[in-house]
């Protein structure tokens, strides 16, 4: 049995060592593949907070991971075109700056968050899970239907987008970058589960009427929650878009959504590293598993099924010998 | 914008609302007996297309296409509840949505394994190609209507079947307390298999009936899964009249909202602008309508339990 701490601290080596490897011995597809991993666990760290803490099974979550990729795809798209977005009264130039880009994802998304998450957190239990899928399915349409941004064929970016001082079209620096943001999203991870909002909110996930009656909104710290959670994965798909280059109605896609929770539980559901490891290990099993057969996915299921049925706690759970967080 | 056209979009919303009863009254039947999320439910809508369309190519018949389309949906619903969905009733949500999830990887690739990636055609019976001309004039299609005919009959059947029937008094009963009713010596195990399998059969039928009307190909089941799901969220979780009615909500909102918004929109912009805009928040529309009914009635119209 290992303490969970340990495990930890050999991930993060692994996925930033990893790339370091590769970029010395010029493997720069496994730099991309590291970097991936990092994003995906990025967005599961967001999703982590509403489901892991929370006990919020959210099935939409890839609508802010969407949201994120076209407000990235949006403002690199009249940037590259010269061309103004006007939105109602307002007028805005496009921008290839990173840091805007990831400010104004952030924000849109936390935006979307607090309106969903304000018709959702309501309902509980499958109400919410199949309210929430069918408000990602909303944006996917949308997003197929809206023709100005490419509709169905999605929206193609040409230069990856820049930041100040770094050179980002080189694979190593731009991991530099997603891996950073991902440390700081795992910081506020473990900050926000540790403060007494984190603890009032886990509180809230089991015993939603105890926390009522020492008077405080089990609603209330869902939402504040949900908007977080929405925030952060909505920064993954801003990465993942410019990763990409491409954004299409894919990443508003429901089956996103499912993924981003395999993720977690892959991991370990309100882990701290529950994402990191279910990101790594979904791309090498997409990899590895995809390389030896086009039906990568019926492998997929069956490993899924037999964590769920057999081993409940995910991989951490697995090593530790516990198959919660000790909170 | 005749109100000919008009009326014709109303029937072809009839159409597919009642289809997505079909599809909904069998999740909403799980989850009330059982207590079970069942993303899966897709994938047997599937397996009846599938299977109406390859017995239809060996056969010729139709009538041989329906009967294996019900015939693989329940037996695939009886293997899955009996081997992997049987251990889910007590666990949490979430692990209920992960393995119907996996389920769903499952079945969708292992389709593709079997059958490739190229859609299979299933032809309208010959008896009912063509329109029919209604009452006022209207040419509609006789497939459809039949459609819609079959969408009520099965209703009304499935009616029947829980009201009238010892099993349907078993299945309510099922819902209430099943400690109770497995106290009174009634194998519980075997109910959930049956429930499982006859929802899973409304399934399939529906996946062969609408296959006739659009291609049968992998991943044809989830767009309607998750409008089954909005269905079942309006209508409220476990009722069935709820289902009934939320799917004919469903059905013509989506339906009137694609022909309506963007003339509506043309009223105060340019034809091209209001195209797009009008068509872009048609997609939305049952989303809209989902929402305005939570606000409203936060367990559904029907719904009793939160």
């Amino acid at each position: 049995m290992m303490a969970e701490r340990h495990i930890n601290w050999v991930v993060m080596a692994l996925l930033l060592g990893i790339p370091l490897i590769a970029h010395m011995v010029d493997q720069p597809f496994t730099i991309t593949l590291a970097t991936k991993a990092a994003i995906l666990a990025l967005a599961a760290v967001g999703l982590n907070i509403a489901l892991g803490i929370g006990g919020l099974v959210s099935l939409g979550h890839a609508a802010f991971f969407g949201i994120g990729g076209y407000v990235m795809g949006i403002l690199a798209f009249h940037a590259q075109n010269f061309s103004a977005l006007e939105l109602g009264p307002l007028t805005i130039a496009g921008t290839k700056s990173m840091p805007i880009i990831w400010i104004t994802a952030m924000a849109v998304s936390a935006l979307m968050a607090a309106i969903i998450g304000w018709l959702t957190v309501r309902t509980t239990g499958v109400y919410f899970i199949m309210i929430t899928l069918a408000f990602g399915q909303m944006f996917f349409y949308f997003s197929i239907s809206w023709s100005a941004y490419g509709g169905e064929d999605g929206l193609s970016i040409w230069v990856r987008n820049g930041f100040p001082g770094l050179n980002t079209l080189v694979p190593l620096q731009f991991f530099g970058l997603c891996f950073a943001l991902l440390c700081l999203a795992l910081l506020v991870f473990a900050r926000l589960r540790a403060s007494p909002f984190g603890l009032a909110l886990n509180a809230s996930r089991q015993a939603a009427q105890r926390v009522q009656t020492v008077g405080m909104t089990p609603q209330r710290l869902k939402l504040v929650a949900f908007i977080i959670s929405g925030a952060i994965t909505g920064l993954a798909g801003a990465l993942f878009a410019d990763l990409n280059r491409f954004v299409s109605p894919v990443m508003f896609s429901w089956q996103l959504s499912g993924e981003l929770i395999i993720l977690i539980i892959m991991g370990g559901v309100g882990r701290l590293m529950g994402p990191v490891i279910g990101a790594g290990l979904f791309v090498l099993l997409e990899h590895w598993l995809g390389g030896l057969t086009d039906f990568w996915h019926v492998w997929l299921g069956a490993i899924l099924l037999g964590i769920v049925l057999f081993g409940r706690g995910g991989v951490i759970g697995f090593l530790t010998g516990k198959e919660g967080p000790h909170v | 914008m005749s109100l000919l056209l008009i009326a014709e979009q109303i029937l072809n919303g009839l159409q597919f609302g009642v289809m997505l009863f079909l599809m909904a009254a069998g999740m909403t039947l799980i989850f009330g007996v059982m207590g079970l999320i069942n993303l899966a439910h897709g994938s047997l809508y599937m397996v009846g297309a599938f299977a109406a369309a390859t017995a239809a190519g060996l056969t010729g018949s139709f009538l041989m296409a329906l009967v294996a389309a019900l015939a693989a949906a329940a037996l695939a619903g009886a293997i899955v509840e009996m081997t992997i969905i049987r251990r889910l009733y007590k666990a949490a949500h979430l692990e209920q949505v992960l393995a119907t999830f996996a389920l769903i990887l499952i079945f969708s690739e292992g389709t593709r394994w079997v059958f490739g990636s190229f859609p299979l055609y299933l032809d309208i019976p010959a008896g009912l190609n063509g329109p029919v001309t209604l009452p006022g004039g209207i040419e509609y299609p006789k497939y459809r209507l039949a459609l819609i005919g079959i969408g009520i009959g099965v209703g009304l059947m499935l009616w029947w079947l829980i009201e009238r029937t010892q099993i349907g008094v078993q299945i309510r009963a099922g819902e209430n307390d099943r400690e109770m009713i497995a106290a009174l010596g009634i194998d519980i195990s075997k109910l959930y298999t049956v429930v499982f399998a006859l929802g899973a059969a409304l399934a399939g039928l529906a996946g062969a009936l609408v296959g006739a009307i659009q291609s049968v190909q992998v991943g044809m089941g989830e767009p309607v899964l998750i409008l089954a799901f909005v269905v079942i969220v309006i209508g409220g979780i476990g009722s069935i009249r709820g289902a009934f009615v939320g799917a004919l909500l469903v059905g013509l909102t989506d339906t009137l909202g694609r022909l309506l918004l963007p003339q509506f929109f043309r009223l105060f912009m340019e034809a091209d602008a209001a195209n797009q805009t009008g068509s872009a928040l048609a997609a939305m529309s049952v989303y809209v309508l989902m929402s305005i009914v939570l606000i409203w009635r936060p367990t559904g119209l029907f719904g009793v339990r939160a």
